[in-house]
């Protein structure tokens, strides 16, 4: 993504400045990724490149330049819109590397690193939840409705690693009872009496 | 100068059953709610949630350590002056609402002033007031049939905090209730709280507990961890100075 998508997206509504770009697709996202000037300038450098874009003339009078979408630059537009975004392509995620190194290594305590994120993410979720009690029910603005979207999806992402948390520590309880489960099974009354002797 | 909380657990213990074999539900947890805050406790099924909020309404009573309510010892009270407590002092809110189906929404509101006798005319007053507090008077003359499940949980907190109560309890407010809906009531809970009331709600969704000013996780009836720490003299509201 896209910030690449994104621009194209907006240049598609009209065109504009870099320094517009970027406040454009700060406000329509609630600022929750904020882009520097410099990273709008290197995208459209490329999206220029790759003929999705061009200037509409010359530099204004504070040598600001103007940018449009191509015929080309109109038709990738469709073709993001139209197209299902690709979750194949999974990003590396930190802390499921984190767990899933974890889990193998005999030394490392799981249950209490997943107590430790469980707090952190629940903090998180409190912030969002800050942010959407600063912000009325009901949405007023195309605005503040796109920002209400983006909270929701941070909430709702932040509620799903809770649960994906809770997840693992239910199965990691499961696996110490089967782990524990086949001794209880085989060791007779007489056994019992034996090894409790030898811990005495 | 010291702030008594509203709600305050001291090294509470809960075990069912005899010694050898008793089973241990909560063991030495130590808990404060203020005037003002909103605490959340969040575990699995089985860590305890139900049994604290049992406790710190006195409906069930601690093998070892002791609930302070308004600064009142609940296990020096006589059942009478329990009762009268938990009529005055102490509101509950559950899952599945528990109105009485046969009266009206200010009739349920006005009921636990009305049993503590009450004239009647003052406890709907009261009722009426509670219920304008949640932002439903429109609702007082109707039956809880006739009301969706948000407006029904709306008139229980209205309920659970008529006449100045100082101490929500709140079980799974919102597990009955769809997203969005879940989501208004928490909002008209947490702005009670916002007034000064003091709430204790048990959950299991992370997304309802991030209402609360603090988070508390219980596993197997240890306070395991938590999201903040009590608030600090300088931010509670409505301070009242131990004696």
């Amino acid at each position: 993504m896209s910030i690449r998508q994104g621009l194209l997206a907006l240049l598609a509504l009209a065109p504009m400045y870099g320094a517009q770009l970027r406040s454009d697709f700060e406000a329509r996202t609630g600022g929750t990724w904020p882009l520097n000037v410099g990273q709008v300038y290197t995208t459209l450098a490329r999206l220029e490149r790759d003929g999705l874009v061009e200037g509409t003339g010359g530099p204004d009078d504070e040598g600001r330049i103007a940018y449009r979408l191509t015929d080309q630059g109109r038709a990738e537009v469709q073709r993001w819109w139209a197209a299902p975004v690709d979750r194949v392509d999974t990003p590396r995620d930190e802390l499921v590397i984190k767990l899933a190194l974890a889990v193998t290594v005999p030394s490392v305590d799981v249950r209490q690193i997943v107590q430790t994120q469980r707090t952190a993410t629940l903090r998180h979720l409190q912030a969002l939840t800050k942010l959407k009690r600063s912000t009325p029910d009901e949405a007023g603005g195309r605005d503040e409705l796109a920002w209400l979207l983006v909270l929701d999806n941070l909430t709702y992402a932040a509620e799903a690693e809770v649960r994906w948390l809770d997840h693992i520590e239910a199965r990691l309880a499961r696996e110490a009872m089967r782990a524990e489960a086949p001794t209880a099974a085989t060791s007779s009354p007489r056994d019992n009496r034996v090894s409790e002797g030898a811990s005495r | 100068m010291s702030i008594r909380p509203v709600l305050s657990m001291e090294d509470v213990c809960r075990a069912y059953g005899a010694a050898e074999t008793a089973v241990r539900a909560l063991e030495g947890v130590t808990l404060q709610v203020y005037a003002g805050e909103l605490v959340a406790v969040m575990g699995p099924s089985g860590s305890g949630k139900s049994t604290l909020l049992h406790l710190a309404g006195g409906l069930d009573k601690p093998t070892s350590g002791r609930v302070l309510v308004e600064g009142a010892d609940l296990g020096s009270l006589k059942p009478g002056q329990l009762a009268a407590l938990r009529r005055r002092a102490v509101g509950f809110v559950f899952q599945d609402f528990n109105l009485i189906p046969s009266l009206t929404a200010a009739e349920n509101v006005a009921l636990p002033l009305e049993l503590d006798g009450e004239r009647v005319r003052d406890a709907r007053r009261s009722a009426f007031e509670s219920l304008e507090s949640v932002g439903v008077p429109e609702l007082a003359d109707r039956y809880p049939d006739i009301m969706s499940g948000g407006q029904q949980q709306r008139v229980a907190i209205a309920r659970a905090l008529v006449a100045k109560r100082r101490l929500v309890l709140a079980d799974e407010p919102t597990g009955a209730l769809d997203s969005q809906t879940g989501e208004a009531v928490l909002r008209v809970l947490r702005a009670r709280c916002d007034d000064g009331v003091a709430g204790l709600m048990v959950t299991h969704e992370a997304r309802h507990a991030a209402w609360a000013d603090r988070v508390i996780f219980l596993r197997d009836g240890v306070v395991v961890d938590s999201t903040g720490a009590p608030p600090n003299a300088d931010s509670l509201l409505d301070p009242v100075v131990a004696t």
